[in-house]
């Protein structure tokens, strides 16, 4: 049996011992390592995690039994000093020695700490381990006690880690002020003009910027108290992190004369052997093409490398090219950059998108011939990210506009090209555990995994950075699906129902409480996708209004109000057909005035009133019912509007009376609830001044009667509403409306608008004549006499709220004061005033 | 902004020496939550019936700092009781504070005790 010791137990340390163990072959052999630190390896990657929860167990790679287990001899706490090749020996702090065959020094680095006067000084920190966490932690405590107002902090370095640790730092309840020698944030990955957008983000977030700054001096007798950059040039802080690069800790392979680089780290081929052939290194000490990487995605790489070559794979070689492609992990702050961030004229050019006042910005490098992304910087959205850097890494085919992949991405969600599924199987989806897409795609294939779930315990994917998630959660669900395992669209963990199956339940069983609702065919608690769901089945069953089960509401049904950026809510009362007159207007124009409202006319032709606080709702709304209003239900997925254009009693053109039959329609539906809001429209005539065609539903005055249109919406995916019938009378515009309606609340998807809808009804708009025209399914009656229920049982509900003591008490901020919260900011804003704005 | 996270640190039952009287148990909706002031704080109680248990945090929402998360839906997932953010829908674990759903700061978290159909909050300070 061969001895192999490892030196050094961090995270490239620990999964060389993983993949090593994991190897048959590796029996033959006794691992024994060494590591400084007094606890085993952890993930310093959410190193900053420490400050949230203390909790340094959470962050191990694996418990120490996991060692035992695998007959691993585990050291800790001990630090070795020198290393005898000719005896191969090596010797420890505490003077105990130990023979190899192999040894595999994976020391990694230390954080580097340039020499400027009075960097001795208290209150200066390193941010490498979690021993440096808890010092700066009981540091900052200390200087938080004995200060008046909230003490300021330095961190040397913005780059990557130097923001995270201001982040850290500012968690802590200090001020942090980053200073950087750079004219820009992370010179390595960020050009001038992403650097100026992630700055304004950061600044937003609280976080100070000094660019351009030399440290010469750190002030202080004892303790620091300030950094000095030029004669009069200074800021005053009681701590200061350094976070200015790192250092290989190649002390060992120094002193027994291994071929080491100019400036440091432990020179290793591509088996990650080093001058000694004996001796291998890996990760952060190991110089590869002249190269420190401080990432550990290369680092795990490494670790495989030295592991298949010592159990005698001399196949397995590092890869010649390293990706150094990077996001930040901030909170708040999206950023990331892939490939050559930079561009240099001669290999290609690049296109930019910038939106300063959303703090977007983007900017790929595409090579000359328009066909490769050679790299990229993205800030503020981030979502194209993974695919950008599959294509990028596999050198897959881009749009023949190239710029399409940047700007063509404003699509809800999805990303604008391609999907993960057009990768090639050895793309490597998670960097971190080198997993590639075939590997997840075939362990569900071959019926190894069933689940992402699964498919994580298997692969560890997503277990590191987890950066790469949405991609393997989006390649499980695809192969699950392309094997006819369609993943069934179940409502949540609570209900194993679509909602379709659900409102059939609900409505043979008679149920009318939440809880019945679980008790019958649900488990556990709910949640806040089964509650609201199951409160607008109910409404669409009953035409409860949302004062019965309050607590199962969505927020801003709960509060009959839609909740705005700074808690406070809106007031839309209702105006049907957008037809108002003028004493009305007067009595919105007198609430909006006693109350300091935020006034708006919305694209919906009413009145939208803003910035009213939860205990002034009911006093407002009890103004506006007894000036004859009723609840507009903007707040709720119901109908909105009927909007009308004038039409025939003023327009010289308009065929038929719009406004009136917007308002009849109006009134019959108001309340409604449904999957989703539903909105309409009614044009005297083709020129569709109403934009009727953009609605759910819309009618069109034509010749000899009304064009009813049906499944159109505006809003992120526009679709024109597609004719159903043609040149009815107003009696069968509202027949057909009642079947159209009703079937769609009964049939759709939580929260599909009617367009989607159609979409996947089966047979689509031809299917849907079939059953509204003539009646195909016999439930024409049904449906009918369902709505005319619905119809009748309506209630403004902002009127039973208020004439209902108990309702009207929740309208409170606090349950037991009278105050109103006292956390919300308000700024001017031209003649009115708007919340202040979030801080990112 | 994060001035105000200062205010609220997890406590736990031993820290507890102030157990302050909020309000009667006839205030709560059935699986819902009210906020309440105590001193310079705000916190909210969630009365989750369903799992048969009383919960409060801490009322301001780690993602926009806003004072909501009394007025969010409470459910559970894989049973660990949670409370959904009314404005982004952010979840956290109702026993630890933690960010269900993303990777957002752990809320706070406060002991409750009902006494005579009072609900009380217990405050280290
Ligand atoms: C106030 C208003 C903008 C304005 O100042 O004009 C508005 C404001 C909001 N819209 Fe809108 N929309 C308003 C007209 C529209 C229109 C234009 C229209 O109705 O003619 C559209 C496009 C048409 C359409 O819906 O098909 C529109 C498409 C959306 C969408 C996207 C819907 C979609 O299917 O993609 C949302 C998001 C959603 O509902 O999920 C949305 C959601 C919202 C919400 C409710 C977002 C929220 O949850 O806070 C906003 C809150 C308003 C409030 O607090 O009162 N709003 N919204 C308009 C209110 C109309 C009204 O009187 O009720
Ligand atoms: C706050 C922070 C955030 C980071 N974020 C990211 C990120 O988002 N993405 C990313 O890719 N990388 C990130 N990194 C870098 C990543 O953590 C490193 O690349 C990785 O830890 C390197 O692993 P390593 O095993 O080579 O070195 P280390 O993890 O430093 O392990 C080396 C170990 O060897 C021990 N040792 C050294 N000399 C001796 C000796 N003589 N005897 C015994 N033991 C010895 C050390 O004490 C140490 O425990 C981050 C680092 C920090 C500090
Ligand atoms: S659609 Fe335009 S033209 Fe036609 S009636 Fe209406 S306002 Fe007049
Ligand atoms: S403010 Fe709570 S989720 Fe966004």
């Amino acid at each position: 049996m061969k001895t192999i010791l490892v030196i050094g137990n961090g995270m490239v340390g620990y999964k060389f011992c993983e993949k090593f163990v994991a190897k048959d072959a590796s029996k033959n052999f006794k691992l024994i390592v060494f590591g400084e630190e007094p606890r085993p390896a952890y993930n310093r990657v959410h190193l900053s995690e420490f400050f949230e929860n203390g909790d340094a167990k959470a962050l191990e790679m694996a418990p120490r039994n996991w060692y035992e287990e695998n007959e691993i001899e585990l050291i800790t706490n001990e630090m070795v000093t020198n290393i005898d090749r000719a005896s191969k020996t090596i010797t420890t702090l505490k003077g105990k020695s130990y023979g190899y065959d192999y040894l595999v020094l994976a020391t990694g680095s230390s954080a580097f700490v340039p020499s400027i006067q009075g960097i001795e000084k208290q209150g200066v920190f390193v941010y490498r381990t979690i021993e440096d966490l808890e010092a700066i932690l009981a540091y900052a405590d200390g200087i938080k006690k004995n200060a008046s107002s909230k003490p300021k902090a330095a961190v040397l370095g913005g780059g990557l880690l130097g923001l995270e640790a201001a982040k850290a730092v500012m968690d802590m309840g200090l001020e942090p002020h980053v200073v950087e020698f750079a004219t820009k944030l992370m010179p390595r990955q960020l050009d001038i003009r992403s650097s100026k957008v992630l700055q304004s983000k950061l600044e937003n977030l609280g976080i100070n910027i000094h660019l351009g700054k030399a440290t010469n001096q750190i002030l202080g007798n004892a303790a620091i108290t300030g950094l000095e950059f030029g004669a009069s040039d200074k800021i005053d802080v009681e701590m200061l992190v350094i976070s200015a690069g790192i250092r290989p800790r190649d002390e060992l392979g120094n002193a027994c004369g291994l071929q080491m680089g100019e400036r440091g780290g432990i020179v290793v081929n591509n088996k990650m052997q080093t001058s000694d052939p004996d001796i291998y290194a890996i990760g952060e000490v190991a110089l590869y093409n002249n190269m420190i990487f401080g990432l550990v995605a290369p680092g795990y790489e490494m670790a495989d490398v030295a592991a298949e070559q010592l159990l005698g794979n001399s196949d397995k070689l590092m890869s010649e090219a390293i990706d150094m492609s990077t996001k930040l992990k901030l909170i708040g702050v999206d950023v990331a950059s892939f490939g050559e961030p930079f561009m240099p004229v001669q290999m290609g050019h690049s296109i930019l998108f910038e939106n300063k006042t959303k703090d977007l910005y983007k900017r790929i490098n595409v090579s000359h011939d328009g066909k490769k992304l050679l790299g990229g910087i993205l800030i503020g959205d981030v979502s194209d990210y993974n695919m950008f850097h599959q294509i990028y890494l596999n050198g897959m085919p881009i749009p023949e506009n190239a710029e399409e992949l940047i700007l063509g991405s404003r699509n809800e969600g999805g990303s604008s090209f391609g999907s993960s599924m057009d990768l090639p199987d050895t793309a490597q989806v998670c960097s971190c555990e080198r997993i590639s897409k075939g590997t997840i795609c075939d362990s569900i294939k071959n019926g190894v995994c069933n689940s992402l779930e699964d498919v994580i315990a298997m692969t560890k994917a997503t277990t590191n950075c987890g950066g790469c998630k949405p991609m393997v959660v989006d390649l499980v669900n695809q192969t699950l699906k392309s094997l006819g395992k369609e993943v069934k669209e179940n409502i949540c963990d609570h209900f194993g129902y679509t909602r379709q199956e659900l409102y059939s339940i609900l409505k043979i069983k008679k149920i009318a409480t939440f809880n019945e609702a679980l008790d019958a065919c649900g488990n556990g608690g709910g949640c806040e996708i089964c509650k609201p769901l199951v409160a607008s089945i109910f409404a669409s069953l009953y035409n409860d209004t949302a004062n019965k089960e309050v607590a199962i509401q969505d927020s801003n049904d709960r509060f009959l109000a839609n909740i705005q950026r700074n808690g406070t809510y809106s007031v839309v009362p209702r105006i049907p057909g957008g037809e108002i007159t003028p004493d009305k207007l007067m009595a919105i124009g007198q609430v909006g005035k006693k109350y300091n409202l935020y006034t708006k006319i919305t694209g919906g032709q009413r009145i939208d009133l803003f910035g009213a606080q939860l205990n002034d709702l009911p006093a407002i709304w009890k103004e506006l019912i007894d000036a004859g209003f009723e609840s507009g239900h903007a707040y709720g997925k119901s109908l909105r509007t009927v909007k009308s254009c004038v039409g025939s009693s003023w327009c010289r053109y308009g065929l038929d009376e719009s406004v009136g039959f917007a308002i009849a329609l109006e009134n019959r539906y108001k309340g409604l609830r449904s999957p989703h809001k539903i909105k309409g429209g009614v044009s005297g005539c083709i020129r569709e001044c109403a934009e009727a065609r953009g609605k759910d539903f819309g009618l069109i005055a034509v010749e000899g009667g009304w064009n009813l249109y049906v499944c159109g919406n505006g809003g992120a995916t526009p679709k024109h509403a597609i004719l159903l019938a043609e040149q009815i009378d107003n009696a069968t515009c509202m027949k057909y409306l009642d079947r159209f309606l009703m079937y769609y609340i009964r049939t759709a998807a939580p929260l599909m608008r009617t367009a989607t809808w159609l979409d996947k009804l089966e047979g689509g708009i031809e299917q849907l004549k079939n059953i509204v025209i003539n009646d195909s399914l016999n439930l024409a009656i049904e449906l009918e006499e369902e709505m005319q229920f619905l119809v009748e049982a309506y209630k403004c509900e902002w009127k039973q709220a208020i004439e209902n003591d108990e309702m009207k008490s929740r309208f409170k901020h606090f349950v037991n004061s009278e105050e109103s919260d006292n956390n919300m900011a308000f700024v001017p804003m031209r003649d009115q005033y708007m919340p202040k704005p979030w801080g990112n | 902004m994060e001035s105000i996270f200062m205010n609220y640190k997890t406590t736990n039952i031993s820290d507890v020496n102030v157990w302050f009287k909020a309000t009667s148990v006839d205030e709560f909706p059935d699986d819902g939550g009210v906020c309440v002031k105590y001193k310079n704080k705000q916190i909210a109680v969630f009365n989750f019936q369903r799992k048969g248990g009383w919960y409060a945090c801490q009322n301001v929402c780690p993602h926009k700092f806003e004072m909501v998360l009394s007025r969010g839906i409470v459910g559970d997932h894989n049973g660990i009781p949670k409370v959904a953010c009314p404005m982004h829908k952010k979840t956290f674990s109702l026993e630890t504070g933690e960010n269900l759903n993303g990777d957002l700061d752990a809320i706070a978290i406060y002991p409750v005790k009902i006494e005579n159909n009072f609900v009380y909050i217990g405050f280290s300070e």
